[in-house]
């Protein structure tokens, strides 16, 4: 019988801590395709950040390096650094590579250094329990905003991937969504792009990916996923916010395949 | 080879790269602003890498990287610069992971100034950073003991597999002294490091982290830790004791205050007075057995800091009480002469009556 679906080589066959309803499984499955089809496991390094996905050296198959909260893309820059010619991606949250560790991505993605970024954004700090993130939503209810967040007392959301759009070394930047189906289908094609940019030496990619926190959020997964698509892409709408990789005009468009 | 007359943040950058150090990051921060200007120059010629960063915490972030992913990697800065670098420090610690650090310090705390000073002493030798972890600390005198212990620096990093600081102060960085080198280290061919992140090629995959979340776990790696600080203490230890045979009175001081008592304690043997120098070459681990049994025949230690009495407690833990530690501390980047050391230094031995017959004077 032909088998039309397995567990990806990178990722491990283990069950992961994230709650009912949490994006981070997803993201890990489309990251770990990704690495398969690219057939660069042996020779990628991932850095994950502090945060809920603190563990994901749990669940990858590749080598990975813990760095220190929201520094994980200089962590990735040292190592990348040193070994060229390998793959290193980091994994971190909103908290991590939007306010902690802001400084580190502007100035990563302002160098041009070769590495790739996914980004999940799920509007709060999910680990530390449900706290205020630097992308949470106007009038979201966190431990730390009562009765949601107020712009004029907490300022307002940042869109950092936005931000980094005027680094001259950022090549591509896209946001998308792991909502449904259709948009997680749509979340693979944009990372699978954004190592294809590694692997091409282009400069800085980083993939933002909207998802959702059931357990901080105190919604229903379906209600939650709903939101995400609903809500908060009002706030950070679905796209691409810098391409520069020329990949449309070349034969490299495979990384645009429907697969 | 021969020798060069060499700056002392240039001679800290040759002796690196003449160690293999291939790596480095930093930012600007006075006065140790030669030290990156020099290997933004250096590492061009030898293929190495370079990174001005965006603060010193992503500078000692990319150290961090480098150091995983194998590279013999190195950082300075100063005072404030250090206490910026601490947090990861703590998980080079942790990670173990080798890496070289230098603090040319300046005078503190805040802002403070950019005098030479040795107020960082504390934060050096007692890890600085947060949880139970410990940096090697050397501390050279001489722009030659600069180089040696740069290389030196890359040699214990990697056979401990754990962050090495250089302690020097602004005066160290700028002095000219002649200088000798070694033959150069080919990276290519140092000793291969079977713990490092370069992908799982025909191996399993390898994990470098801090984080343990179970309590035994946690307990266990602190453990090995304590180890291997405990193999460090016993096979690391280096001082220099210096006219100690008939001493009365030891001064004991490292680094630019140690050059300066020994010009004072030559003044004071040629008035006659029986002075001798204890010169801790490691800070950490503190060479306190050697000091301890100094202590049993010379019962006078007067510890001459650039500060306000940090290392002085390290020596009052030495020497158990057996003999009576004073401190001549002068904080602020404020450097004193040969002569106002003299000065103190014959203040309390005529005042102990040293000068006095019989066994250590008038103790």
């Amino acid at each position: 019988m032909k088998q039309v679906f397995a567990r990806p080589k990178s990722l491990k066959p283990a069950a992961t801590h994230y709650c009912p309803g949490c994006g981070h499984s997803i993201i890990h499955r489309l990251v770990a395709e990704v690495i398969d089809e690219l057939g660069i496991q042996e020779r990628t390094i991932g850095v994950p950040p502090a945060g809920c996905a603190v563990l994901a050296y749990n669940y990858f198959d590749v080598d990975m390096g813990e760095a220190p909260h929201g520094r994980a893309v200089a962590v990735a820059t040292g190592i990348k650094r040193v070994l060229p010619d390998r793959v290193v991606f980091t994994y971190q949250g909103d908290g991590d590579i939007a306010a902690i560790g802001t400084a580190e991505s502007i100035h990563a993605a302002n160098r041009g250094e070769k590495i790739t970024a996914i980004f999940v954004n799920n509007a709060v700090y999910g680990m530390t329990g449900g706290q205020m993130a630097p992308t949470t939503v106007p009038g979201l209810v966190t431990t730390t905003t009562p009765g949601g967040r107020q712009v004029n007392r907490d300022g307002a959301p940042l869109d950092l991937t936005q931000m980094l759009a005027v680094a001259k070394g950022a090549v591509y930047l896209e946001r998308v969504a792991v909502s449904d189906p259709k948009h997680i289908r749509q979340a693979k094609k944009a990372i699978k792009k954004a190592f294809q940019v590694q692997l091409d030496g282009l400069g800085f990619a980083l993939v933002e990916v909207l998802s959702a926190c059931p357990t901080n959020w105190k919604m229903d997964s379906i209600t939650a996923w709903q939101w995400v698509k609903d809500s908060m892409t009002k706030d950070f709408p679905l796209g691409v916010i810098k391409d520069e990789t020329g990949y449309d005009a070349g034969p490299e468009t495979e990384a645009g395949d429907d697969r | 080879m021969t020798k060069k007359l060499m700056r002392g943040s240039h001679v800290l950058g040759e002796a690196a790269v003449l160690a293999g150090c291939r790596y480095y990051f930093g930012y600007p921060i006075t006065p140790q602003n030669e030290v990156p200007e020099y290997m933004s120059r250096r590492l061009l010629e030898v293929g190495g890498t370079f990174i001005q960063a965006e603060s010193e915490l992503a500078s000692i972030n990319m150290v961090i990287g480098a150091a995983m992913a194998g590279g013999r990697v190195m950082t300075s800065s100063s005072s404030p610069g250090i206490s910026l670098k601490q947090e990861g420090i703590s998980y080079l610690a942790g990670q173990e992971l080798p890496a070289v650090i230098a603090n040319m310090i300046r005078g503190g705390p805040g802002l403070g100034n950019i005098a030479p000073s040795q107020s960082d002493y504390f934060q050096a030798t007692r890890g600085g950073g947060h949880g139970d972890y410990r940096c090697i600390v050397l501390a050279p005198a001489s722009i030659q003991e600069l180089a040696d212990m740069t290389l030196q620096a890359f040699d214990l990093a990697d056979k401990y597999r754990n962050p090495v600081m250089i302690l020097g102060d602004g005066m160290m960085g700028q002095m000219m002294e002649p200088v000798t080198f070694p033959e150069p280290v080919d990276p290519a061919k140092l000793p291969e490091k079977d713990w490092v992140l370069d992908g799982a090629k025909d191996r399993p995959q390898r994990i470098i982290l801090s984080m343990l979340l179970d309590p035994k776990i946690l307990e266990a790696h602190n453990y090995k830790l304590v180890r291997k600080y405990d193999a460090v203490r016993e096979n690391e230890t280096a001082w220099e004791m210096t006219d100690c045979d008939d001493a009365r009175l030891v001064v004991a001081a490292y680094g630019t205050a140690a050059r300066i008592a020994g010009g004072a304690i030559r003044r004071v043997r040629q008035r006659g007075l029986k002075v001798g120098l204890f010169r801790p070459k490691t800070l950490w681990p503190f060479p306190a057995k050697p000091l301890e049994e100094l202590s049993h025949r010379v019962r006078h230690i007067l510890t001459f800091e650039l500060c306000a009495g940090q290392m002085v407690e390290d020596v009052q833990l030495a020497v158990k009480g057996q003999a009576e530690v004073k401190l001549y501390g002068r904080p602020g980047g404020v450097i004193p002469t040969p002569e106002d050391v003299a000065h103190q230094i014959s203040h309390y031995y005529y005042g102990a009556h040293l000068d006095e017959e019989g066994p250590g004077g008038g103790a």
